[in-house]
């Protein structure tokens, strides 16, 4: 398991269209990867859930990468975050 | 004769039939299946051919309002594909044996219960979509195709609420106007009629068994109301006033995206003063090159307790993102003085309009300007924002402004929040700073004349005072030079100067502005077309 913390900085925080996006990338992978965030826990390749963490801007989330891709899943989730959240 | 209040979204005038618009959810009947999987299969038959519509919508909001207004359609086509979506109603079939329609309907009941109980304006508004897409597939699953919208008489519309692609999805040409029971300012719904220039009310308390399609009825944008079967009287009112609307239109149509030039080739900008959010689509209507001042004291006025950063960063973000890179220049705080807040509790003053008001509040309690300006800064990475200062006297006054704005920006460093760093200006409102108007052209980026204060100030004269009618020029020969002295120095230190109160958008003056080299006019949204001629015929 690979994982990684992210505060995020986008104003709107993780808002439909961003989530949109990171659900696209996700599914990319075999992977399962989970977004952790006070507690709640979401699939990153499902939409309404990771819509309903309701991440704000400034609000920090983990994010854990489980599989067999899961180095070229890590590097591209966390690129994913650092350009777009 | 029937009349409501509402809340205006976009200000126009519109008389003609009703056409109610029912909610769908109510006609879904729970029914037994004996095959569950043949009921799974008309699910994801339905979700394709939904897909395709929604493709079709986003093409079209695509081409009527603009890509950023467009991508909810994008949105509802991946919540369609949502795995936590799909297995909630396939679920409801296999374990409940019923039919796909009903099990689409609790299922997007239950995800836009959860959309709605979030504490975040933003994830709230989001239920509407899941019941829109909800809607949707029940649509295709009961054969009732996309309600089609595109071939009915020029109405104007009532409903509970308008999903975005019932909105979108009307032909422009024959909504007269929207009248909803609920919907939000936020609401995609109220972003769409108000690009689409489309007068609308929301918010009215409406029974919908007592409105019938085929009705008549009056919105007034203007004043928020609607009226059903209204009488002769008010019919002819309505209309007078709506001829007087196309005949200005007409008139003033030619004008649009024409330049803002006299005929020996001055140029002048043309900018709209704006109150609240619901202005920006009426500004724009109206060709304005920016907003010249966008008061934010609504954000403050008629209500309990201080607005959030979160609620003012929206609302700047709104405006600037619909200006789309045009100048959106935000005045901070304007209160005190004839505009009065009761959690703000300033006590009373003798002399309020020379009182504790304006930046003297924002300065003296620097917790409330910083909130501000927080959430203007956050919202400088959404557009072309400048921040304007009002009620300046002095060169301490701005230094200690700006001394504010640094540590804002070190704590937004700090927490990694981004933004841009936006031009910074001046009220000049007060003779003080008409005065020293050297001094402070080399500290700000711009300057806006506030000819209401300044004027008052200059002549001494209460406005409010109708005794004073018989002294009061507006045209004072003090009030000229006084423009002349701020203009010419701001040009000497390379800055530019505008006018933003009423003055700007006197037409007797206009030839004098542009002589003395006034760089900037902003003016009500609907005074833009006529100085725009003004301008011309000089």
């Amino acid at each position: 398991m690979k994982k990684f913390s992210y505060t995020v900085t986008d104003a709107v925080g993780i808002h439909a269209r961003p989530a949109g996006l990171l659900v696209k990338e996700a599914k990319k992978y075999a992977s399962k990867i989970v977004i952790c965030k006070d507690g709640r826990t979401a699939e990153a390749g499902k939409l309404m859930a990771v819509m309903g963490l309701g991440v704000k801007c400034g609000q920090a989330v983990e994010v854990e990468i489980t599989g067999e891709d899961e180095d070229a899943a890590y590097e591209a989730v966390r690129a994913f975050f650092e350009k777009n959240l | 004769m029937m009349q409501f209040d509402g809340k205006s979204v976009y200000k126009g005038i519109a008389l003609g039939p009703v056409l109610v618009l029912k909610n769908h959810d109510t006609q879904v009947r729970r029914k037994k299946t004996e095959d569950a999987e043949a009921e799974i299969k008309k699910v994801e038959a339905a979700g394709q051919e939904a897909r395709k519509q929604l493709q079709k919508l986003y093409d079209k909001a695509l081409r009527e309002v603009g890509e950023s207004n467009a991508a909810i359609f994008e949105v509802h086509q991946m919540m369609l594909e949502d795995e936590d979506y799909l297995e909630s109603i396939h679920n409801m079939i296999r374990t409940g044996m019923v039919n796909a329609s009903y099990a689409v309907a609790v299922t997007g009941d239950n995800f836009a219960e959860m959309f709605a109980g979030m504490d975040d304006d933003y994830m709230k508004a989001r239920a509407a979509d899941v019941r829109d897409i909800s809607n949707r597939l029940i649509r295709i699953l009961e054969g009732e195709g996309d309600a089609d919208l595109s071939s009915m008489a020029p109405s104007v519309i009532v409903a509970d609420d308008l999903s975005p692609s019932e909105t979108v999805q009307m032909d422009k040409e024959k909504i007269l106007g929207f009248v909803t029971v609920h919907g939000s300012t936020n609401s995609h719904t109220t972003i769409l009629a108000r690009m689409m220039n489309i007068p609308a009310l929301i918010g009215v308390p409406l029974d919908l068994e007592e409105i019938h399609t085929g009705m008549t009825a009056a919105v007034d944008g203007f004043a928020g109301t609607v009226t059903f079967e209204p009488d002769g009287e008010l019919c002819a009112q309505i209309r007078s006033r709506m001829d007087e609307e196309l005949e200005k239109r007409r008139l003033l149509e030619g004008l649009k995206g024409k330049e803002n030039v006299t005929s020996d080739g001055r140029h002048i900008e043309l900018y709209a003063n704006i109150g609240n959010v619901g202005d920006v689509g009426y500004a724009l209507e109206n060709d304005a090159g920016g907003i010249g001042l966008f008061r934010s004291e609504f954000l403050y006025l008629g209500r309990e307790d201080f607005p959030t950063e979160e609620e003012q960063f929206q609302a700047y973000r709104q405006v600037a993102q619909t200006m789309a890179g045009k100048k959106v220049i935000i005045r901070t705080l304007d209160i005190g003085a004839d505009k009065q807040v009761d959690y703000f509790q300033l006590g009373k003053e003798e002399n309020p309009a020379m009182g504790y008001r304006a930046i003297r509040i924002c300065l003296s309690q620097p917790d409330i300007f910083k909130t501000q300006l927080r959430a203007l800064l956050r919202a400088t990475m959404y557009g072309n924002i400048a921040v304007m200062y009002p009620m300046i006297t002095s060169v301490e006054e701005v230094n200690r402004i700006f001394a504010i704005v640094k540590e804002v920006q070190e704590e937004l460093d700090e927490i990694g929040i981004p933004y841009r760093q936006p031009d910074q200006g001046i009220m000049i409102e007060t003779p003080a700073a008409v005065m020293i108007s050297d001094e402070l052209a080399q500290l700000v980026d711009f300057f806006s004349i506030g000819t209401n204060d300044l004027t008052q100030y200059t002549l001494a004269i209460d406005r409010q005072n109708a005794r004073l009618d018989e002294f009061y020029d507006p045209h004072h020969k003090a009030i000229l030079r006084m423009i002349k002295m701020v203009a010419d120095n701001a040009h000497k230190y390379g800055k530019w100067a505008g006018i933003c109160g009423e003055l700007g958008a006197d037409l007797e003056l206009t030839g004098e502005f542009v002589r003395m080299g006034i760089d900037e006019l902003s003016v009500a949204p609907s005074m833009i077309l006529r100085v725009r001629k003004a301008v011309r015929e000089l």
